[in-house]
């Protein structure tokens, strides 16, 4: 055993959570080492120069602030973190119709307006609760939760401070949480809005890499996640990396390095090693072993529980909740590199509305009808497109007047009930860029490259089972209390030693950092309680 | 893009400073000509001429108009006759303010109304609650322009354009002929002086424009832009949303939020034990009236020159004077043995010119809210805070015969 493969901690996997945990444990004073199964660290968040002078955001595109305790702590700025805010959010229909959002309220009223006055006024009362609500749970996605099912009293408390604490809030905030819970996205919106496209804008957010359609159960909830993603005390914002996501991972692993850890890539671990319940270290496939008494997996809870250690290890509880555990991704990417800009009829030569997200997905109908498709176990004939051409942005993703377009694809289901995905793969590129070409004719003259992602290649490349881009579907059965089991929610395992940061973990995925911040903090209060 | 009232091809080659800002979504100019005196003159001295276009406009009509007005407003629609305009509020179930604003009654059931923030689905939203069919909420506001005729001339420049005016009382409405335009005119106005507000179809905004311009050639008529109106509006003690108060309708918390009472409206519900209203926020407004729980009032501050003067000189500099205008929050202290003794807080600061001295609308608690109170309002000199004398004073600062005189000849 050569002393120099001993570490206080040893991080499996390095996606942006993998990092954000091991720069809090490094910073604090440990001796940690990073293993990485790929050639590059960032796990979803990579950008790749697929074709000279392109750079692909081939996975994750956009990054809504990360919570800012942790910008800080890790000093990412002085790393490099450079988050360009998003212009506009672009919103086109077909015949010509579109809405075109940016950062003025009084314009955006006006452009709502268009559409219906009523609408434009309802947005300013919705946003407004949304960020009460928001506000209210900031203290859940921000601390570790409670264990729902210890009867210590420490957690006992903790859990009656909660009741509490929800019961306390204001009524109509309650209200609204409680919507968010049991209705969809859908029966929400229909509450306030009357234009389709405003509606179809909003519902977006709630079926993002989830199964599920607008007007299902769970869709109230995907959107009030992606809501907490944005909220960080002001208003938060979406943003592009500078470089792409894999920008931003590449600030992460600076700030690693930084605090004095390791990164090993191309190091693959294969299982943890423990003994009577105890961790000690890792091995990896080429038989490398790494020691440290802390052991932390990064990869997503199927992994972490039934790759890395034996289930039988585990309590049969804990293992079947496993178990039924929901990945069951439903995304895909194309991205495409461009000779020049797509060209919207009515809005020619308009750079500006391509500098944030294109929205291609006109109705409630037109998701529900894409979800359809989802529920049969075919992708969508007619997707929901969420487009970012990065290089309105920043001119670093390609060469000058060339531009990057990534498109996130929702619906392609990880099962196909009648077709495997290596065949499938260029005919969804084939009906993303039909899609496309509805929208804005002429797009397939400008593509010089096309790059498929489907939910198998997201699996088998990055590692998220079933190419859930979440690490597990964000349903309130599989959320806090329960992320990703009851009883197993606070970053702990059944393995002394052994704990767990991945987005599989409180508060889930998106890039927000939150999970391997929290774990960090479990993981150094038990050191120092074992010091005591 | 921002938008442009319909009046903007007439204020664009007028604006010599090329600054404009937004209202709303719109293009106004806070000042046309480098001396913002000038304009602030014009309002007092001769008549002046302001685009208000961006503020948001309703029509109210039907049978139930009424009623859901009734409803909606912490004012007694009621007591608003046909012909007549009422300044009004309207407020939560908490008795907090959610907008103000100028509600015109052209007739029986036809109601105008101007609001700074939209609140056409706010409305529609409560006629749906009370399932009233047989009233009508229109957004009117991109179909009028509104003009603000106001100064100690107003008469005599729109008298040589209509024969409607003249009749009207102060606060009074007619739908009246201006030229070929078919306007309505109110005698009100944001300025506390002698004036008028012209509702004008867009298709007939640049006409009545350049007829009132014209018929003010003789009486210096001068454009004015936003900041000499909000100069003239803290003379005549009107608070504006966003400054004074914030709507109670996108706050956080209560603390951000206040009452009609506390805003120093009680007038409006001065016949309150005498009436069954059932309006939203009323049980809320009774109970503050009858426990006295306001925590604040809203009050006029005289800041004492000589001692505004001396907390320069002993500086080093002289007091600053012309143009000084703030809206950012100054501190109140008590004048008492503990120094710095937090009191409240004043939102709009003017240095007055036609008064000659500082002065400041201000909420005070209710002890420190006697006329002549005593109290230290927070000046900074040469970025060093300095407490300077002032006292409570009613609003207005400035309330001349003219605003309300006859016009007619008539009594």
């Amino acid at each position: 055993m050569s002393n120099s493969n001993n570490y206080d901690a040893i991080v499996i996997g390095g996606g942006h959570n993998g990092l954000v945990n091991a720069a809090y444990l490094a910073k604090s004073g440990l001796k940690t080492l990073v293993l990485e199964r790929r050639h590059l660290v960032g796990g979803a968040a990579i950008t790749e120069e697929l074709v000279p002078g392109f750079k692909f955001t081939t996975f994750s595109y956009a990054i809504s602030l990360m919570r800012p305790d942790i910008v800080q702590d890790l000093r990412l700025a002085d790393h490099g973190m450079l988050v360009l805010p998003l212009v506009n959010t672009f919103q086109p229909d077909f015949n010509g119709n579109y809405l075109l959002l940016g950062a003025d309220a009084d314009a955006n009223f006006h452009e709502i307006a268009r559409h219906s006055r009523e609408d434009a006024e309802s947005i300013r009362d919705l946003s407004h609760l949304i960020d009460r609500v928001c506000f209210a749970l900031k203290p859940l996605m921000d601390n570790i939760p409670p264990n729902a099912m210890s009867d210590d009293p420490a957690e006992l408390a903790a859990m009656a401070g909660l009741k509490d604490y929800m019961a306390g809030l204001e009524p109509d905030v309650q209200a609204m949480i409680d919507k968010f819970v049991n209705c969809s996205a859908a029966e929400i919106l229909e509450e306030y809005f009357e234009s389709d496209l405003v509606k179809a804008l909003i519902a977006s957010s709630g079926i993002i890499g989830s199964k599920v359609g607008p007007r299902s159960k769970g869709s109230g909830l995907v959107w009030l996640f992606h809501k907490m993603g944005e909220y960080d005390g002001v208003l938060g914002e979406w943003g592009f990396h500078k470089g792409g996501n894999g920008g931003f991972t590449e600030v992460l692993a600076k700030a690693v390095v930084a605090f004095g850890g390791t990164i090993l890539t191309d190091a693959d671990v294969d299982t943890v090693i423990y003994e009577n319940a105890v961790a000690t270290g890792v091995r990896l496939a080429s038989g490398d072993e790494y020691f440290a008494p802390t052991v932390v997996s990064a990869l997503d809870p199927r992994r972490t529980f039934t790759q890395l250690v034996s289930s039988d290890d585990l309590p049969n509880s804990l293992t079947e909740a496993i178990g039924k555990y929901k990945f069951q991704g439903t995304a895909a990417k194309v991205n495409f590199a461009l000779s020049d800009l797509p060209s919207f009829p009515g809005l020619e030569n308009r750079k500006d509305i391509f500098m944030g997200f294109t929205n291609l997905g006109p109705s409630i109908d037109y998701l529900e009808e894409a979800f359809a498709d989802c529920e049969a176990g075919r992708y969508s004939k007619k997707p929901f497109l969420d487009c970012c051409v990065q290089s309105t942005i920043d001119p670093d993703m390609t060469p000058p007047g060339k531009h990057i377009m990534s498109c996130f694809v929702m619906y392609a289901p990880y099962h196909l009930s009648e077709s495997d995905w290596d065949t499938e793969r260029e005919n969804l590129g084939d009906v993303v860029q039909a899609t496309i070409e509805e929208f804005f004719p002429g797009f397939g003259s400008l593509i010089l490259h096309r790059e498929i992602v489907t939910p198998l290649d997201i699996e088998r490349i990055v590692g998220l089972t079933e190419g859930n881009i979440f690490a597990g579907e964000l349903f309130a059965d599989q959320m806090f209390l329960n992320r990703p089991a009851p009883g197993w929610n606070q970053y702990r395992t059944p393995i002394s030693g052994y704990y767990q940061c991945g987005s599989g973990t409180h508060p889930g995925g998106c890039v927000i950092g939150g999970p391997g911040k929290l774990a960090a903090q479990q993981i150094l209060g038990d050191l120092k309680n074992q010091e005591n | 893009m921002p938008k442009m009232t319909a009046f903007h091809p007439r204020l664009e080659p007028l604006n010599e400073t090329k600054v404009w800002k937004n209202w709303s979504g719109f293009l106004v100019a806070p000042q046309f000509k480098y001396s913002l005196t000038n304009e602030y003159y014009a309002i007092r001295s001769s008549v002046s001429l302001l685009d208000t276009s961006p503020l948001f406009k309703y029509r109210i009509s039907g049978s139930n108009s009424v009623r859901l007005l009734e409803r909606i407003m912490s004012r007694d629609i009621k007591r608003c006759k046909v012909g007549g305009a009422q300044y009004t509020v309207w407020s939560n179930e908490n008795g907090f303010v959610i907008q103000d604003g100028v509600i015109l009654r052209t007739d029986e059931f036809e109601f105008y109304l101007t609001a700074g923030e939209p609140t056409l689905r706010y409305f529609n939203s409560i006629a749906r609650e009370m399932q009233l069919d047989q009233v009508t909420v229109e957004d009117v506001s991109e179909a009028y322009g509104i003009l603000a005729l106001q100064g100690p001339h107003a008469h005599n420049v729109i008298s040589q354009l209509s024969k409607d005016a003249t009749d009207l009382k102060y606060f009074d409405v007619a739908n009246g002929k201006l030229g070929d335009a078919d306007v309505i005119i109110s005698r009100t106005g944001y300025t506390g002086d002698l004036g008028y507000e012209i509702w004008v179809p867009q298709d007939k905004a640049l006409t009545v424009w350049d007829s009132l311009m014209k018929a003010g050639e003789g009486y210096n008529i001068a454009p004015i832009g936003t900041t000499a109106l909000k100069m003239a509006r803290v003379e005549a003690g009107l608070l504006l949303m966003g400054v004074d108060f914030d709507s109670s309708r996108f706050a956080w918390v209560d603390a951000q939020r206040e009452t009609a009472i506390e805003l120093g409206w009680s007038w409006m519900f001065r016949n309150l034990e005498k009436d069954d209203r059932d309006f939203i926020g009323r049980r809320a407004i009774e109970a503050e009236i009858k426990n006295k729980t306001s925590r604040w009032k809203t009050v006029g501050l005289e800041i004492d020159w000589h001692s505004y003067e001396a907390v320069h000189l002993e500086a080093g500099i002289l007091p600053p004077k012309s143009d000084l205008y703030r809206e950012t929050t100054m501190s109140i202290y008590r004048r008492s043995e503990t120094p710095w003794e937090y009191a409240g807080y004043a939102t709009s600061f003017l240095f007055s010119s036609l008064l000659r001295k500082p002065i400041a609308i201000a909420k005070l608690p209710l002890d420190l809210t006697g006329e002549g109170t005593e109290v230290d309002l927070e000046v900074s000199v040469i970025r060093k805070p300095v407490n300077v004398l002032a006292k409570v004073t009613s609003l207005p600062f400035f309330n001349p015969e003219r605003k309300t005189a006859l016009m007619g000849g008539g009594k």
